[in-house]
């Protein structure tokens, strides 16, 4: 052999060397040659997109993924999003950053890099339907496969589960061998397990169970389901069975398990429901409980406190992450100076007269409505939310915590601890328990009672005005905010009993929970009433609510 | 008098609040028709005491007799009203918005029912009998006057004349005479004088002039017991009741 | 009458003249609708009738709120929801009476149920086609109501503002509830569209003429009941209720029992008050549930004066009079004036417009009897 070659060499004149270089760069031009001509192609099958129908369209997409071209993937997805145009003028096919924009920045499909920009009426869509789409969606899970972020492996995974074809499972099969991420592989592992489903072997389908078993998936268990379901025959449409005890058990399993979640999700939204109504309670209760009033204000001031947030928001329109951590300091000035204001011309001329101070801030609660509804007009006004406080924490399938309400609750809780903390630890805390306690003693004693009463009322509608920003998040702020949640409130302050923190805590998330719970099974109305009558039967064993105060001075009260 | 001849017999009564004994062994009589004074250091037991007759607190052992054969411990509050015990209160509460005559109307023995106080008109003989009450506690002239314009001595007489109009046999009274002037204390204890004989009346008073001008018989409490009895010298003069006033 | 003028508490003389005025006003009102011309200025347009019998109405339910609230210190924020009974009870009559006359022309069906494909008649409707038992319905709902709230509420001793609170919290669920298309009550277009009563027709100005006569008879009834219960002992007994409870309780008197009966009564009126209401002014809907409506209704008595029972009444009137005029003229004002009146009221006028005529006279003479201890 060797002499063969060597041979070879004799007889050309520019040697080895050179022949090697010259197959070299055979080498290197040919897949350039291959490749401009694959890019041609590429091309040019992009290009016939623009006049096919759609069905012609799924089919081209499907020969666009087998050319294995590097930009598949990124052409795909924008023909999937409605972001792949072609220019008018020249029928060439552009990818476009937003399909929003005008003027259009464009992408050039085969480098993917920026192509200058077109007016919106120069270019045309090329265009979808629902069924090319799904198409769509399961041949860019299949380039998706190997992305190196997690989360579009994950979604990939979870779109192809949704058609398990052979040559998806043969796909799935392949990456679970490489796959390093332990939630994607245990993804793979179901739907190769729900594949498995379909498969003769009742051992394996047996296997497959036992994996999905351990799913929390509505459509793992749905497919589960249908194993138990009878043909119009009469007959089971899972003959063995082994197979079928083993799948009701798992669908038991399962549902158990979502039943779990799922009451863990209506508790957390509860939860956070009821952090509003421990907010607006704990103002309340401060305020009646030491002064005796009820404001029938309070609705109101917390919403100023939206108000607030709007216009902060409205102030600084870059800025909106920060808007919200702005707006905290800013409604409790608001609603608090509004608070001391009420204190100091109408409530202080009052005291002693709970009922007539009852009217006289329902007449301020009028007039603060009108006030806002003149200003800024009778329409709701949306407040947005931080891009740090939006989306949600997925934990499975039956379970998603919402982080604009996760940070409610929180920042319910320490709101509720800060207050605690002025009570306990500052002068003013100190004041303003022995005010409520026995009044007479504390001005006996030097206390300027009247300070310490528009104080309080400040302090109360401060907190008023912070659970307003809150709300905000929640809801769409408009003038009638107050009056939806005041009757809730005071419900709380009577349940949880009147100038006693923790009651306003346990009272507003209990109510919050109990609220949430019956909604979905008697409907908004019936469960206000039920609250309402359940309220009424609770005050018969405890008239002074889960903690009363104690002592005399509240007797007299 | 045996014991079956008092009007109120008390023995052996012992109360405790949370292991604090308010009461201990508390043993008292009250004859038919007599004045008795009780006195005794604060903290000595004679509001809880009177909780204990009027049935505002159960005692925790001991006997509560009102006359021959009622068992005080056995009744509720209205039951022992109704029996014939009544009680002034420290504070006066009379109703303000109503005139000294209709205040004496609504305490009024008979009917309590809305229905029948619809439809109630006084008779001559509840006329008289009001009328006789303003003129026991003095308060005929202001009869028509609104009960917030009298002063704070004759708002205890009206209480006090509501009291009677429910012709109690024992009637027990807090501190009658503080925050009373000098002349209004001399009416009152004229008053009370005149009560003994046809009720029972037992007086807790600190107030020691106002108790040595009304008082035969001195009863002195101390944590919950009685620790000496007998009429005012004799009292005043006990080491013990000097030790337990003045103090160690 | 003549008790009236010289009863013991120095003469209801406001009450004498408020009766004489409430005479004058049904005898010239119909006169000056049916017999004076419409050229005529004195005349008084249909539209002048019905609004003089609404706001003759809303005197009743001041009556109601003050009698609980002025002699007896319990302050209802939900009384608005016994009127707004009373005038479902007469709405559901006037519904059954249109018969096949309505839209769709179903002679047991009313319009709604037709529209919302209803089969047949819920049983809560059975007997409202005959108006005495519709009468019946008129009393014991809103009578029945109270009687169950009140017997919790009184029980527990609830008093104050935390009772205010849930009477406030009644009015809202029944509002609710009424707002529900499914419950049967013709959700949130409640009734309208009604034909005649017990055989007038209601386009007719003379039914509205005799309904006005019939509502002014109705004021002139309870005010004379509410007064009898005042004037009597047991009025009395309920003022020093008001003042001292626990003495009262003290005094041997059954205190919830009395408030019971008086809540009771006064959800009564109310009730029949919205009975009448509702056929002059032609419709009923959930938003009279609403607890906007059962709080103008304590101002109407603030602002005439409570522990008057013809303040409250006269409250009503000039304060509705004002909202007439004002959500004309100037809407926007409407609820700056209301807020601004609650207001100045509570802390100008305690006692009310009345109190300002007859506060210091009444001084006056208590201070001549009493004299000082000597």
């Amino acid at each position: 052999m060797f002499r063969t070659e060597l041979q070879v060499g004799k007889y050309l004149p520019w040697g080895g060397p050179w022949l090697f270089l010259l197959l070299l760069a055979l080498w290197c031009i040919v897949p350039l040659r291959a490749q401009s001509s694959n890019d041609a192609s590429f091309l040019s099958t992009l290009g016939q997109l623009r006049e096919a129908s759609y069905s012609d369209k799924a089919a081209i997409a499907e020969r666009l993924s087998q050319t294995a071209h590097r930009s598949v993937r990124a052409v795909l997805t924008a023909l999937l999003e409605g972001r792949l145009y072609f220019r008018n003028s020249d029928q060439k096919v552009f990818i476009v950053k937003s399909a929003d924009a005008d003027p259009h920045n464009l992408i050039d499909p085969l480098s993917l890099k920026d192509a200058g920009s077109a007016s919106a009426d120069s270019v045309t869509q090329i265009g979808t339907n629902n069924g090319l789409r799904s198409a769509l969606r399961t041949t860019v899970a299949h380039f998706s496969l190997s992305s190196p972020e997690v989360a579009v492996r994950l979604d990939a995974v979870r779109e192809m589960s949704r058609s398990l074809d052979e040559p998806t499972v043969a796909l799935l099969r392949q990456r679970l061998g490489v796959e390093t991420n332990s939630s994607v592989k245990k993804e793979i592992e179901t739907a190769l397990a729900l594949a498995a489903l379909d498969g003769s072997d009742s051992g394996a389908r047996l296997e497959a169970i036992a994996i999905l078993k351990q799913s929390v998936s509505q459509d793992v268990r749905n497919r589960l389901a249908l194993l138990l379901d009878k043909s119009p025959d009469g007959s089971f449409v899972e003959k063995d069975e082994k197979v079928r005890r083993a799948a009701a058990a798992a669908v038991a399993t399962i549902d158990r398990w979502r039943a779990f979640y799922s009451g863990f999700q209506t508790l957390f939204f509860g939860l956070s429901l009821g952090s509003v109504l421990v907010l607006i309670a704990i103002g309340l209760a401060i305020t009646f409980g030491v002064m005796g009033v009820i404001n029938m204000a309070h609705g109101e001031l917390m919403m100023l406190g939206a108000y607030t947030t709007y216009v902060v928001q409205l102030a600084m329109p870059g800025h909106i992450g920060i808007s919200i951590l702005v707006a905290i300091p800013a409604a409790f000035c608001v609603a608090g100076l509004a608070g001391v204001l009420m204190e100091r011309a109408i409530i202080q001329f009052l005291y002693g007269r709970p009922l007539e101070t009852l009217l006289a801030t329902f007449g301020v609660s009028l007039i603060l409505q009108q006030s806002v509804r003149s200003t800024f007009s009778a329409l709701n006004r949306s407040v947005v939310t931080p891009d740090w406080m939006s989306g949600s924490l997925r934990l499975n399938d039956a379970l998603a915590i919402t982080y604009n309400r996760l940070y409610i609750v929180i920042f319910t809780l320490i709101v509720f601890f800060l207050i605690m903390l002025v009570l306990r630890r500052t002068r003013l805390g100190l004041y303003i328990r022995a005010v409520s306690q026995n009044r007479p003693m504390a001005k006996a004693m030097g206390i300027r009672t009247e300070w310490v009463d528009a104080m309080t009322f400040g302090l109360g509608s401060g907190i008023a005005g912070v659970a307003g920003v809150a709300l905000s998040q929640l809801t769409n702020v408009g003038p009638g905010l107050g009056q939806s949640y005041i009757i809730d409130s005071f419900l709380v302050v009577v349940f949880g009993g009147v100038g006693n923190l923790w009651g306003s805590l346990i009272g507003g998330m209990s109510m919050g929970i109990v609220n949430n719970l019956l909604e979905p099974y008697a409907g908004a109305v019936l469960s206000k009433i039920f609250v309402l009558v359940a309220l009424i039967l609770f005050i018969q064993v405890r008239p002074r609510g889960l903690f009363p105060q104690k002592g005399r001075a509240a007797e007299d009260k | 008098m045996s014991v079956r001849d008092k009007r109120l017999n008390l023995e052996d009564l012992t109360v405790s609040f949370d292991g604090f004994k308010a009461l201990n062994k508390l043993t008292l009589y009250v004859d038919p028709g007599e004045l008795l004074c009780i006195i005794g250091p604060n903290g000595a037991g004679k509001t809880t005491m009177m909780d204990v007759i009027t049935g505002k607190t159960r005692p925790d052992s001991g006997t509560a007799q009102f006359g021959s054969d009622i068992n005080l411990l056995e009744l509720s509050e209205a039951e022992i009203v109704a029996a014939g015990i009544g009680r002034k209160f420290q504070k006066p509460t009379v109703f303000e918005q109503l005139t000294v005559f209709e205040n004496l109307e609504l305490a009024l023995a008979g009917t309590r029912s809305f229905l029948k106080t619809l439809r109630a008109h006084i008779t001559p003989a509840q006329h008289e009998r009001i009328d006789h009450v303003l003129d026991i506690i003095g308060l005929s002239r202001l009869r028509g006057a609104p009960g917030r314009i009298l002063a704070h001595g004759q708002k205890q007489w009206l209480e006090i004349g509501m009291l009677l109009m429910q012709n109690p046999e024992l009637l027990l009274v807090d501190e009658p005479v503080a925050g009373m002037t000098p002349q209004e204390i001399e009416r009152t204890s004229e008053l009370l004088l005149s009560l003994a004989g046809e009720h029972s009346v037992v007086v807790v008073e600190h107030d020691m002039a106002f108790v040595r001008s009304i008082a035969r018989r001195v009863t002195v409490l101390h944590e919950g017991h009685v620790i000496a009895e007998g009429d005012m010298d004799k009292v005043q003069n006990d080491p013990r009741v000097i030790e337990v006033y003045l103090g160690v | 009458m003549f008790r009236l003028w010289n009863s013991k508490a120095g003469g209801d003389r406001g009450g004498a003249w408020f009766l004489a005025l409430l005479a004058l006003v049904a005898v010239a009102v119909p006169v000056l609708n049916q017999v004076v011309p419409s050229s005529s200025s004195f005349h008084i347009s249909a539209f002048g009738i019905t609004l003089i019998g609404k706001y003759l109405c809303y005197g009743m339910l001041a009556l109601a709120v003050d009698l609980i609230w002025g002699y007896c210190g319990i302050l209802s924020l939900g009384h608005a929801a016994f009127f707004a009974l009373g005038g479902y009870a007469m709405g559901m009559y006037l519904m059954r009476q249109i018969g096949p006359r309505g839209v769709y022309g179903n002679p047991i069906l009313p319009d709604f149920m037709v529209f919302l494909n209803y089969k047949s008649l819920p049983w809560f409707w059975y007997g409202f086609n005959h108006f005495l038992f519709a009468l019946a319905m008129m009393i014991l709902v809103p009578g029945l109501l109270a009687l169950v709230f009140g017997w919790f509420a009184f029980r527990s001793r609830v008093t104050g503002v935390y009772f205010s609170i849930i009477t406030q919290a009644l009015t809202y669920a029944l509002m609710l509830a009424f707002f529900r298309n499914d419950m049967g009550f013709g959700g949130n277009n409640g009734f309208t569209d009604f034909k005649d009563i017990v055989g007038f027709d209601l386009h007719a100005d003379s039914t509205h003429v005799v309904l006005l006569v019939v509502t002014a008879a109705a004021l002139a009834a309870s005010y004379m009941a509410c007064r009898a219960i005042v004037d009597s002992r047991a009025g009395r007994v309920i003022r020093a209720i008001r003042d001292a409870e626990s003495r009262t309780r003290f005094l041997g008197y059954p205190v919830e029992s009395y408030k019971l009966w008086l809540f009771v009564f006064s959800a009564v009126v109310a009730g029949i008050a919205g009975a009448l209401y509702v056929p002059q002014i032609g419709i009923i809907n959930p938003s009279e549930f609403s607890p906007i409506n059962s709080i103008e209704a304590v101002i109407w008595v603030a602002v005439g004066g409570r522990g008057t029972l013809y303040g409250a009444i006269v409250g009503a009137i000039l304060v509705n009079y004002a909202k007439t005029y004002l959500t004309g003229a100037f809407p926007e004002v409407w609820l700056y004036a209301l807020g601004g009146l609650f207001v100045l009221v509570t802390l100008f006028l305690p006692r009310g417009i009345i109190g300002l005529f007859s506060g210091r006279s009444k001084d006056k003479s208590a201070a001549a009897n009493a004299t000082p201890v000597e």
